[in-house]
């Protein structure tokens, strides 16, 4: 018991004011109603009002784990109870006696309010008065007598006003309420609202106030109007600072009632929920909370399965219904997700059809999601049985509705059998940002303020392209560059990709513009340039939704009045990422991504993300593999017997296409288009190199690698999800060994003896690199996560030849573990090659005197591989 | 003038005795709306185009601090373009709380008909303006279409609802 009420302290933490805010309320109410029962005592109507009422103080009281309160309320409880049941007369001594009890909660409701936590006193006497009553014992006279002397047992406890208020008629005791109620007011959403109108309008007249000084100069008006507008801005933060809540406060009947469907509907669920704290308008709160309870108890009731059907399925008894919010640039993302069956397609086309709302033809060519969409139709329900819980089909439709009115989206992804997940997206507010203005193409735009990273001039288009033209322009000014036909941005070490908002907004471009603008946004987890022809300032903007007519239009999220009078349309970054075809969807675990949370293989690495295959799947390479990205026009492409070719810097390298059925992997008989030109990424390692013909090159990420092996698809390690979206890993040994059989000196005759390597490298990545590089060279390789697990191998009496080991590890790094092994067993004599990311002499020296017998840099294979080979002779020699 | 119940029931109501209307030009063809459903008539305003829009939308206009969606009737009702010097006048009409200013060629008197007179759409007015009428009256010598305003403002957006 003692648990669970610790348990609880964290929500009670929250529920308090709210508890104490509603308890005064309805104690001030109750005092209203008892007086007038007792005046009218064949009132029902007033009767049961009461009885309602002190009732659900207890259940709070209950709840909340206030014992005193809790039992006070429940005494007169049981008087009120037997009143109402007719045993009971209404007298005024019931009345009085009942009055009494009202005011012991009153006074600890006050000691709660100032404490924060029940004061001690001891209830006995009015408590057992009310039993007498109750019990039907005692009559009026005995009682009458006796609520004095609980006004006398109230004065022993420590609450100083309690002894005070009890004897006086209720409407003394407003001093005691108020002081309870000081720190809040219940204000209506009405009054908050139109505060808020009010305070959009006067924006919006600041702004035009501004924009009329700007053209003025200097006048007497110029410092009132600043202060004016000073004042505004800090109005405006505090009219929209009362309206925020956390999104928790919506879900806190969830648990309830998850927990109450499941014992109806017999499954087994939980209710996982993440970021209830991210904050969010009152008003878009409010309106989410309808329909988030209805989704919850969808998926509790139609989602998910009976045990049984989940264990014949395979699957966990215990379903899982998962809530997830957070913010993604001027957005509350909010996830709802079950592991249950998911949508059956085939039942909502047979429904549909048996509907009416669609012919069979019509059906016929819709895609998935246009068939998923159905469940947002009114009167559409899949459910067979109508059930106590949903299935009346009022659902689905309401809570699109509900979520389109505030400016939101929802969007629904499910696969059968596994489950379904809503994405609901809603502004963060529906009042006031702060938006950069830009143009293009003649019309201004405004970007919300919060999704903007940087500005960046750039002159305009280079030609770029066409091997031979490496290292250009290092550090000269910043220029758009090509990638095929993607223009992209070196901005610092990153490739940004770029789109241009005239060509995605199907405007004619302005031409002849001597410089453009990129605003760098965030879009998910990554960046995305958006090219503009002009930035102007940026101004408050009062945020109005567009039209129904216009919500499918993504790339806009609302419109507004700039100052000057003019309407402007909002530009939803991510929805230009969408139409960009960038992908801004951020992985649904990000929440729990964030630096420093994870631990162990927490390297971040410069990714190069690429699109390449037949499926155009998104692959990862680590940047430094990479010698260089090229652009190769097809007319540089030929084709010798072993695939094609190009000459690249005096030297012939082959390409190796990912996609074997692309254009350039063999020679088409068809003339090339000359314009056409091949993305290639180009591995070198002294005077070899490759190029990797792939489709486009997307971007460079910073990210920790963290693959999830698996697949067992060629030439690719395995999958990971880098910036928010799930990439193969690129193996370069596979395509590698592709160009160059020999590229890791694999040509050398099987040896009568294989070595056998250890490698302690705590990276995944690196550690599924190195394995395979060693096996191609001839080695059998164990590999180890860590020095204690090294160590624990060669205790094992594991017998090996050589160690590899990474420098950087956690817990024990290189050099502790070369002195480990040097101090003796079984391998202390074992040549050890220190693997490292930096390099440098007094690094160096240090790993000798540690125990190294070679020192290598990570990724040069070469070097490691003859490293390897020299340190095994000599051993063989000695 | 008017409200949100009195647009989306519109002429219906008014069976039994006669309905005001708008009248209003659209190339040759006179029209009417009904006057309850008008809130405001504009001369010609400057329309901030919006991209991306449906062919229909003309843009967002600025009526008093509040964006109204001004929807070209003549696109909508598959009419030739206007002239581009050509002015543009408005009606604006409400639905679900959003402004919609209907982009006509003229906007002239106000006239009451008889509900009884009303006759039904002829079979063969093209698809589009059946679509979007609710019956012709005879109004001096002329046909006047009687628009559906809440028909008129469904828009294909070209996406499945």
């Amino acid at each position: 018991m003692l648990l669970v009420a610790a348990g609880l302290w964290g929500a009670m933490d929250d529920l308090l004011p709210e508890f104490l805010a509603e308890t005064n309320e309805s104690l001030a109410e109750l005092d209203l109603a008892l007086v007038k029962l007792e005046r009218n005592p064949e009132d029902q109507a007033t009767l049961s009002l009461i009885f309602r009422l002190v009732h659900t103080i207890k259940g709070t009281c209950g709840f909340l784990g206030l014992p005193r309160l809790e039992r006070v309320a429940h005494a007169a409880e049981n008087v009120l109870g037997r009143v109402r049941d007719g045993e009971l007369a209404v007298t005024p001594d019931v009345i009085s006696l009942v009055l009494a009890a009202l005011d012991r909660i009153k006074a600890i409701v006050a000691g709660l309010g100032s404490t924060g936590a029940e004061p001690a006193g001891d209830d006995g006497a009015v408590i057992a008065d009310l039993n007498r009553v109750a019990a039907g014992e005692a009559a009026a006279k005995p009682v009458a007598a006796k609520s004095g002397g609980a006004a006398e047992s109230a004065s022993a406890s420590p609450s100083a006003s309690a002894p005070e208020e009890a004897p006086h008629p209720p409407a003394d005791t407003q001093g005691a309420e108020g002081a309870v109620g000081a720190q809040t007011i219940r204000v209506t959403v009405e009054v908050l609202e139109e505060l808020m109108t009010l305070v959009g309008e006067l924006v919006l007249t600041r702004n035009q106030l501004l924009q009329l000084s700007r053209t003025q100069g200097t006048t007497a008006f110029s410092a009132p109007l600043q202060r004016l507008s000073h004042i505004t801005s800090d109005l405006q933060e505090g009219v929209m600072k009362t309206r925020m809540q956390p999104i928790g406060s919506a879900w806190n009947k969830l648990p309830r009632l998850v927990r109450d469907l499941a014992q109806e509907t017999g499954k087994k669920i939980v209710l996982e929920m993440r970021g209830q704290e991210t904050e969010l308008d009152r008003q878009v709160l409010e309106l989410m909370r309808d329909p988030l309870t209805h989704m919850v108890r969808n998926s509790a009731d139609h989602g998910l399965e009976t045990p049984e059907e989940r264990r014949a399925a395979g699957k966990p008894e215990t379903g899982r219904i998962m809530l997830n919010a957070y913010h993604e640039g001027g957005h509350i993302i909010i996830e709802i997700a079950d592991d249950g069956r998911g949508l059956d397609l085939d039942k909502i086309r047979a429904k549909a059809l048996a509907k009416g709302l669609a012919t069979e033809a019509e059906l016929a060519v819709m895609t998935e999601a246009q068939i998923r969409a159905f469940i947002f139709r009114a009167g559409f329900s899949t459910a067979a049985a109508i059930t106590a819980i949903s299935g009346r089909g009022v659902g689905m439709d309401v809570v699109r509705s509900n979520i389109e009115r505030i400016g939101g989206t929802i969007e629904l992804s499910s696969t059968f059998g596994a489950g379904s997940c809503f994405t609901i997206k809603i502004p963060l507010t529906l009042a006031i940002v702060s938006a950069l203005i830009v143009s293009a193409a003649g019309e201004k735009f405004a970007i919300p303020q919060i999704s903007v990273m940087e500005l960046v001039r750039v002159g305009h288009d280079t030609d770029s392209g066409g091997a031979g033209t490496d290292e250009k322009g290092g550090g000269t000014g910043m220029a758009i560059e090509h990638i095929g036909e993607t223009p992209v941005l070196r901005l610092r070490d990153r490739l940004l990709p770029l789109v241009s908002l005239s060509s995605l907004l199907r405007m004619d471009a302005a031409a002849g513009s001597e410089t453009t603008t990129v605003v760098v946004t965030a879009v998910g987890s990554g960046l995305l340039g958006i090219v503009v022809d002009e930035v102007f300032d940026t101004e408050e903007i009062v945020v109005k939704p567009v039209a129904p007519i216009l919500r499918h239009v993504t790339m806009f999220s609302g419109n507004t009045i700039l100052g000057d009078g003019s309407v402007i349309m909002i530009l939803d970054p991510n929805g230009v990422a969408r139409s960009a075809g960038v992908s801004s969807r951020s992985a649904p675990g990000a929440g729990e991504a964030s630096p420093g949370q994870r631990s162990g293989t927490g390297e971040r690495v410069a990714l190069l993300l690429f699109r390449a295959g037949p499926a155009g799947a998104t692959y990862a390479v680590p940047l430094s593999l990479v010698a260089r990205l090229e652009d190769i026009p097809a007319s540089k492409i030929e084709y010798s017997a072993s695939g094609p070719v190009t000459q690249y810097r005096g030297q012939l390298m082959p390409l190796v296409a990912m996609d074997p059925g692309s254009r350039f992997a063999v020679r088409s008989g068809a003339a090339e288009d000359e314009a056409a030109s091949q993305p290639v990424l180009v591995f070198a390692d002294g005077e070899r190199s490759m190029g990797l013909m792939v489709d486009a090159i997307i971007d460079v990420v910073h990210d920790r690698l963290r693959i999830e092996l698996g697949g067992g698809q060629e030439g690719v390690l395995g999958t990971a999800v880098i910036a928010g979206q799930a990439a193969d890993v690129l193996d370069t040994g596979h395509w590698l060994t592709l160009a160059w059989r020999d590229w890791f000196g694999g040509d050398k005759p099987a040896t009568a003896v294989r070595h056998h390597v250890l490698v302690v490298e705590d990276s995944d990545f690196f550690r599924q690199l190195l394995v395979p590089t060693l096996s191609a060279a001839g080695y059998d390789v164990t590999a180890a996560g860590s020095a204690a697990e090294a160590l624990r191998l060669r205790d094992g009496g594991l017998v090996v030849d050589a160690i590899v080991s990474d420098i950087e590890m956690p817990d024990m790094d290189g050099f502790g573990f070369a002195q480990r092994v040097r101090q003796g067993g079984a391998w202390a004599e074992l040549p050890m090659i220190a693997l490292t990311g930096r390099g440098g002499a007094a690094d160096e020296s240090r790993g000798r005197d540690a125990g190294f017998t070679d020192y290598c840099q990570k990724f040069q294979r070469e070097a490691l591989i003859e490293s390897l080979r020299q340190c095994l002779a000599q051993q063989v020699l000695v | 003038m008017s409200s949100a119940a009195t647009t989306s029931s519109g002429g219906q109501g008014g069976a039994a005795a006669s309905q005001a209307y708008v009248t209003l030009m659209l190339g040759d063809q006179l029209c009417g709306v009904p006057v309850l459903a008008v809130r405001d008539v504009l001369a010609k305003q400057p329309i901030a185009r919006i991209p991306l829009a449906p062919p229909e939308v003309a843009g967002n206009l600025n009526l008093r601090g509040r964006i109204v969606t001004a929807i070209d009737l003549r696109q909508r009702l598959h009419l030739p373009k206007r002239a581009p010097d050509a002015g543009a006048m408005s009606v604006v009409t409400e639905q679900g709380s959003e402004l919609y200013a209907l982009l006509v060629d003229q906007v002239s008197e106000v006239v009451t008909l008889k509900a009884a007179d009303m006759e039904r759409n002829p079979p063969t007015l093209p698809p589009v303006w059946a679509e979007n009428s609710r019956g012709i009256y005879r109004v001096s010598e002329r046909l006047m279409v009687v628009l559906d305003v809440d028909k008129l403002l469904q828009i294909d957006t070209g996406m499945a609802a």
